[in-house]
């Protein structure tokens, strides 16, 4: 476990509404430095409005955020250069190989081009890929397909790096292998990690902190530990805290838009 | 002036990869050359022997070869609209909308792209103009012009592929309004007859038709090699082109939402 002390995402009273529809409903958290940060929530919670929002694809209706001191709606420019983003979809161009993926975002990233084939070689090595360098992304597995996403959005060093649903439809070895690749990143960068997911047992696993989103809200935060002691259940889970602080179960809630693309997701990545 | 020049900059990246897919894919070009060989193969040589519209002293077949070409462009560039939705629906539009990169490079580099694959259909139709005996231009100069408003106009279409992927944001919608488009632009230009035989209401749409002076550009210079117009044409295409990317720059990135 690292130490947080120091807050490098700040959440204050972060609102959207999509018409009369509120999607995130004025929460409020910080993240420390180093942390790996579980989002927790069935599909339609509210996960990816915020993630969209701190990666500055969506416009907050109200709120504060700083994500390494830069402000979200000022200075969204800068902050597009200390985050790397993993979507929940395949993000990766089939058409091109792995080499060519990494060589895009490096350039779109401002990577020194005598630096580019340096920092290319050392996340395909890292990621385990150097022997499918030059091969058409198509042919990739669906862990390996993640891996190239992780080495793309890796490529600048990232202080903050966001994924959505990152294991979404892969197999419990493949899963383990991202997760082993992350937790090196952190090692490695001192990496802050923010990740959504609603499989509660990948929480319970990698996460320092969680945050259990219900309905736009955040219903409780804490350490796996403090989130479960407070269920008063003995041998309680992630699981059991969820059902403690909603009221209810993680299942296939969301919008029927949400829902589409997680299986094609999960179908894509076999 | 940085934005420009990243936008300048990185546009050129977007459009590298793509040159790139096409090499490690070459069946698309083969693909998109049957449209133009039905239009001139068959439509243009068997309206060229009813001899009823007014071609100003070149054969029917010579007057719609740069039509031909500019329907294939705009076919091109028109479903560049498709692929915007595609990779937003496959997560690659999010990626690159949370890079650094300026939202016109983004715009400009699909642009670009469309262009890329427009320029090869300059050659798809030269191949076919040289089977079927059509006399056209063919010196480097020619082909340099014939380049320049080919990317002019695949540059406007994509924009406004783009803006209209924006609004629609489903593929089945864009689908329905892209042909519904297309089609039209076609029919009411002077692709394949000349203005002076329209009805006057359709004249002027035909003047208001960007489509009409990338024909008419490309007819100046594959064709008549009467360059009055070509200022005009090319100005047109420039200004429209230049308005669009704005707009779309503007638009584009909406249809994550």
């Amino acid at each position: 476990m690292q130490q947080h002390n120091t807050a490098i995402i700040s959440i204050d009273h972060l609102l959207k509404r999509f018409d009369s529809f509120t999607a995130v409903n004025e929460i409020s958290l910080t993240v420390g430095t180093g942390e790996v940060f579980a989002f927790v929530g069935p599909n339609g919670a509210g996960k990816s409005t915020t993630i969209k929002m701190l990666i500055t694809l969506l416009s907050p209706t109200a709120g504060d955020v700083l994500i390494a001191n830069y402000d979200l709606i000022k200075e969204s420019d800068k902050i597009r250069r200390v985050i790397g983003y993993v979507p929940q979809m395949l993000s990766v161009d089939g058409s091109l190989t792995a080499y060519e993926n990494l060589l895009l975002l490096a350039k779109l990233y401002d990577i020194p081009k005598d630096e580019r084939n340096k920092r290319i070689e050392d996340v395909l090595t890292f990621l385990d890929l150097q022997h499918v360098k030059s091969s058409l992304v198509k042919t990739f597995s669906g862990g390996m397909i993640r891996k190239l996403e992780i080495g793309q959005a890796m490529m600048h060093h990232p202080q903050v790096l966001f994924l959505d649903e990152p294991t979404t439809g892969l197999d419990p070895v493949a899963r383990r292998n991202v997760w082993k690749h992350l937790l090196e990143l952190r090692k490695l960068f001192g990496t802050t990690i923010f990740f959504s997911t609603h499989y509660m047992e990948e929480a319970e696993e990698v996460a320092d902190r969680v945050a259990i989103m219900h309905q736009g809200n955040i219903a409780a935060v804490g350490t796996v530990d403090q989130l479960i002691k407070q269920t008063k259940k003995p041998n309680a889970t992630l699981e059991d805290a969820f059902i403690y602080f909603t009221g209810t179960t993680i299942q296939e809630t969301g919008n029927i838009r949400e829902i589409k693309r997680m299986r094609q997701t999960a179908r894509r990545l076999g | 002036m940085d934005y420009l020049q990243q936008s300048v900059r990185k546009a050129y990246y977007m459009a590298e990869m793509e040159t790139r897919k096409l090499l490690h894919d070459p069946t698309e070009l083969a693909t998109r050359t049957i449209q133009p060989i039905l239009w001139l193969g068959i439509f243009g040589e068997a309206l060229s022997r009813v001899r009823a519209i007014p071609t100003h002293g070149v054969s029917y077949l010579q007057f719609i070869t740069p039509g031909i070409l500019t329907q294939s462009v705009v076919f091109i560039a028109i479903f560049y609209g498709l692929s915007t939705l595609w990779e937003r629906d496959s997560g690659i539009l999010q990626k690159f909308l949370v890079t650094p990169t300026p939202r016109l490079a983004l715009v400009w580099g699909k642009m670009a792209a469309a262009g890329i694959r427009g320029i090869s259909q300059i050659i798809v139709i030269f191949i076919i103009a040289l089977i079927l005996n059509i006399k056209l231009d063919y010196s480097l100069l020619s082909i340099f012009g014939a380049i320049v408003i080919v990317l002019l106009g695949a540059g406007f279409f994509t924009g406004l592929s783009m803006i209209i992927a924006s609004i629609v944001k489903t593929r089945e919608r864009f689908m329905g309004i892209g042909q519904v488009i297309t089609l039209p632009l076609f029919f009411a230009s002077n692709a394949i007859y000349p203005i002076s035989i329209m009805p006057s209401w359709l004249q002027f749409v035909a003047t208001i038709n960007p489509l009409t002076y990338m024909v008419d550009g490309l007819r100046a210079i594959l064709v008549t090699n009467s360059f009055t117009q070509l200022p005009l044409d090319i100005g047109v295409l420039l200004v429209f082109t230049l308005f669009i990317s704005i707009l779309s720059a503007y638009m584009y990135p909406k249809v994550v939402i």
